[in-house]
């Protein structure tokens, strides 16, 4: 019984990633940020926190480093001298990057993290015991662990607030891993109907709530194997491949006319998200 | 020095070993009282946690490991000196090793206990723990094997078990013993039942003698497998720090190391709670101490070779942790661990401290403290200082909680091992006998030759 399907599914469960021999088909979801373009408003990570049911923690906590921002607005402020001081920081929309070949999966102990078909690296709430290993071994570090039981707290979620909350996505309880899902709960419903019309999601047919969000579209998102849609092209006009720890811009000794990016790509995480390079200099 | 007095009656051994089962002296309630009061704060720490949430203990982002993985190491390592005293040196025929074995095999059996707990403290869901074990079930859902995190699970187990047969099995003759000459009440029958109806025929003896060295040569590859399983946590991940080809070996080093510093500071405190003062010789503790001495270069050495290795590699995110590690908020720690791990033993290579108790006892614990904090240093710093500069310097000093823990944890120990004392004899009794045995017939056997000569 168990023992034979844990046999059958053992090398499905541990294929390795990314894979040519079984691509994914129709769905590898996928992103590209455009950094040139990102204001660093954190609209984004306000939506994320709206759509998904992030506890809010409070300034206290905030303050001990447990906060749950599945999406971060990291600020950089470049070392070398600039001309504007002033024009502020440089900004880095940070979240689950979904690596193809995530280093968080094989070290679960329960295997409460996995790989979808879909190309998402999904966190299973039930079964995480909370032994924070993925954590550990992430190299982005945007793995947020529910420290105190925040569906319980008076202060994070009061009473009538409860009615604010997404009905599509569970409350996590106390104990358990969460990340960036890329909206699944979206994802879902958008390719339940289009299977029931017998397609494919189409493009622009979903969005992930940071996407909605974004006031300048820095951020594209949508089905990579699908020729038409924006990622695509973007990750094509980019030259970033998925299966390469080495894309075209880094080869190019001088710099390169070309901007796109995957971040500590030297890990071969395979990350499943782009950046554009920042181009312009001036002040917001 | 002699190791042993050759005219110990066996009648006077049974009697000095029973003895320390009824009559200890006052200091050791004190020891138990002390134990049980710091496990109690240990206790309330985890109540507190439990009902709370693991955000007591003052863990983060990035700093999602923290005291409670690093004492787990440090507890793990304690155990292995155990084995080594008995099941190795037993291979190799070093009899000296007989008086003292029985409670390094306590304290293998009992560290390993209270790593255990360290695993349980440190989950955010330990009432689902058991997702971990490997059961069957009709959803057909099973642990991710991948994951060094289950290996360690099962080593841990394994070693537990077999310690326990290992501790157990040794003890059978002393059991009966300690059946025969204690009156009657709840420990008679206790003996009674766990002697096994030993009778110490030829053939019990033959049978014990197979068993025993059986146990004792699957022990030994256990014991390094396990560390080693340990060192896999760390070495088997992606992180600048961790990712060492070396640290299974420097781990099994480093847990030795430990071991051999923890059998001293026990020794010391048997020796003179239960009056151990004949059998216990200050010749013994010389011979653990060289042994200590041993290892501790062992693991100096291999400190340097994992230093090297990063420092002259081209792993730049790795020589910035050990850079880190040198000179960041961890700078006292580090140092500390380097002057308590491989500057304080070199006083043991000194022969006028190497029967010095007092002095033996004060380095004893700063070795161990010295082990500590290598753990801590190995766990620590990598978080505060990974691949991913947004959460570099994010250092998180842990908790009370964290602290009261840890420290629980040696109440907790020495609870355990020092009930284990006074219900069971915690010197070998047999094998000190064989011991005097084989040192009076080969001094009768000198002393012939010595009259043959004339």
């Amino acid at each position: 019984m168990s023992v034979s399907n844990l046999l059958e599914n053992w090398s499905q469960f541990r294929h390795f990633h990314p894979v040519d021999d079984k691509p994914h088909d129709p769905y590898k979801w996928a992103m590209s940020i455009d950094i040139d373009a990102c204001s660093g408003c954190n609209a984004c990570s306000v939506a994320c926190y709206a759509e998904n049911n992030i506890p809010v923690v409070g300034k206290e906590r905030f303050q001990h480093g447990q906060q749950m921002h599945w999406m971060r607005i990291e600020r950089y402020w470049p070392d070398h001298d600039f001309d504007f001081p002033e024009q502020g920081a440089e900004f880095l929309p940070m979240m689950c990057q979904q690596c193809e070949a995530a280093p968080c999966e094989t070290v679960c102990p329960v295997g409460a993290t996995n790989h979808t078909a879909d190309g998402l690296n999904s966190q299973i709430y039930n079964r995480c015991i909370g032994s924070r290993y993925c954590s550990a071994n992430c190299p982005f570090k945007v793995r947020y662990f529910n420290w105190y039981d925040y569906p319980t707290d008076e202060t994070v979620w009061p009473a009538e607030m409860n009615r604010q909350l997404n009905p599509d996505v569970s409350v996590r309880g106390k104990g358990v891993m969460e990340k960036c899902t890329f909206c699944v709960q979206r994802l879902r419903a958008a390719e339940v109907t289009a299977k029931g019309e017998g397609r494919i999601v189409r493009e622009g047919e979903v969005q992930t709530a940071c996407q909605q969000a974004c006031p300048t579209s820095a951020i594209s998102f949508g089905n990579l194997v699908d020729p038409e849609s924006r990622v695509h092209k973007q990750w094509q006009a980019q030259q970033v491949e998925m299966n390469v720890d080495e894309q075209e811009k880094d080869k190019e000794p001088g710099g390169s006319h070309l901007r796109g990016y995957r971040i500590l790509e030297e890990l071969r995480p395979y990350p499943s998200v782009m950046y554009l390079e920042r181009v312009r200099e001036s002040a917001i | 020095m002699k190791d042993i007095r050759e005219d110990i009656a066996w009648a006077k051994i049974n009697r000095d070993v029973l003895v320390s089962l009824e009559n200890p002296r006052k200091l050791y309630w004190v020891i138990v009282f002390g134990a049980l009061s710091l496990f109690s704060v240990g206790l309330g720490c985890e109540i507190y946690q439990y009902q709370v949430g693991m955000g007591v203990a003052n863990l983060n982002n990035p700093n999602v490991w923290g005291l409670y993985i690093a004492t787990f190491i440090f507890w793990i390592g304690m155990s292995h000196s155990g084995t080594l005293l008995s099941a190795i040196l037993h291979l190799m025929h070093a009899d000296w090793r007989k008086p003292i074995y029985r409670f390094a095999e306590a304290m293998t059996t009992f560290s390993l206990m209270t790593a255990g707990l360290f695993v349980m403290v440190h989950i955010g869901r330990l009432w689902q723990f058991y997702y971990a074990l490997p059961y069957p079930n009709d959803r057909g859902t099973w642990p991710n094997f991948q994951s060094p995190l289950l290996w360690d699970a099962m080593a841990i187990f394994t070693y537990l078990s077999s310690s326990v047969l290992f501790l157990y099995v040794g003890m059978i003759p002393d059991l009966a013993i300690c059946r025969d000459n204690l009156h009657k009440g709840w420990r008679k029958k206790l003996y009674t039942l766990l002697a096994l109806g030993w009778e110490g025929t030829d053939r019990q003896w033959r049978n014990f003698r197979v068993t025993y060295l059986t146990i004792a040569c699957f022990l030994i590859p256990l014991a390094v497998s396990v560390h080693s399983i340990v060192a896999s946590d760390f070495a088997m991940s992606q992180q600048p720090g961790w990712h060492v080809t070396s640290f299974p070996p420097y781990f099994v080093a480093g847990a030795l190391y430990s071991g051999c510093a923890a059998i001293i500071t026990l020794f010391i405190i048997l020796r003179y709670v239960f009056r151990f003062e004949d059998y216990m010789t200050k010749s013994i503790l010389k011979k653990t101490v060289r042994l200590t001495f041993a290892i501790a270069m062992v693991w100096t050495y291999l400190n340097a070779v994992e230093f090297a290795a990063v420092w002259y590699g081209h792993d730049m995110d790795a020589k910035a942790v050990l850079i880190q590690k040198a000179t960041g908020p961890f700078a006292p720690f580090w140092w500390g661990m380097v002057f308590c791990g491989s500057v304080v033993p070199l006083m043991l290579a000194f022969k006028r401290f190497q029967t010095n108790i007092p002095v033996l006892f004060a380095v004893s614990l700063l070795l161990n403290l010295g082990m500590w904090l290598e753990r801590w240093m190995i766990v620590a710093p990598t978080f505060s200082h990974g691949y991913y500069p947004w959460v570099w310097d994010n250092d998180q000093w842990p908790s009370l909680i964290q602290w009261g823990m840890v420290m629980g944890s040696f109440g907790w120990f020495t609870l355990l091992f020092m009930v284990f004392c006074k219900v069971f004899p915690s010197v070998s009794m047999y094998e000190v006998k064989e011991m005097v045995y084989h040192r009076s017939l080969h001094l009768k056997k000198n002393e012939t030759a010595g009259q043959g000569a004339h």
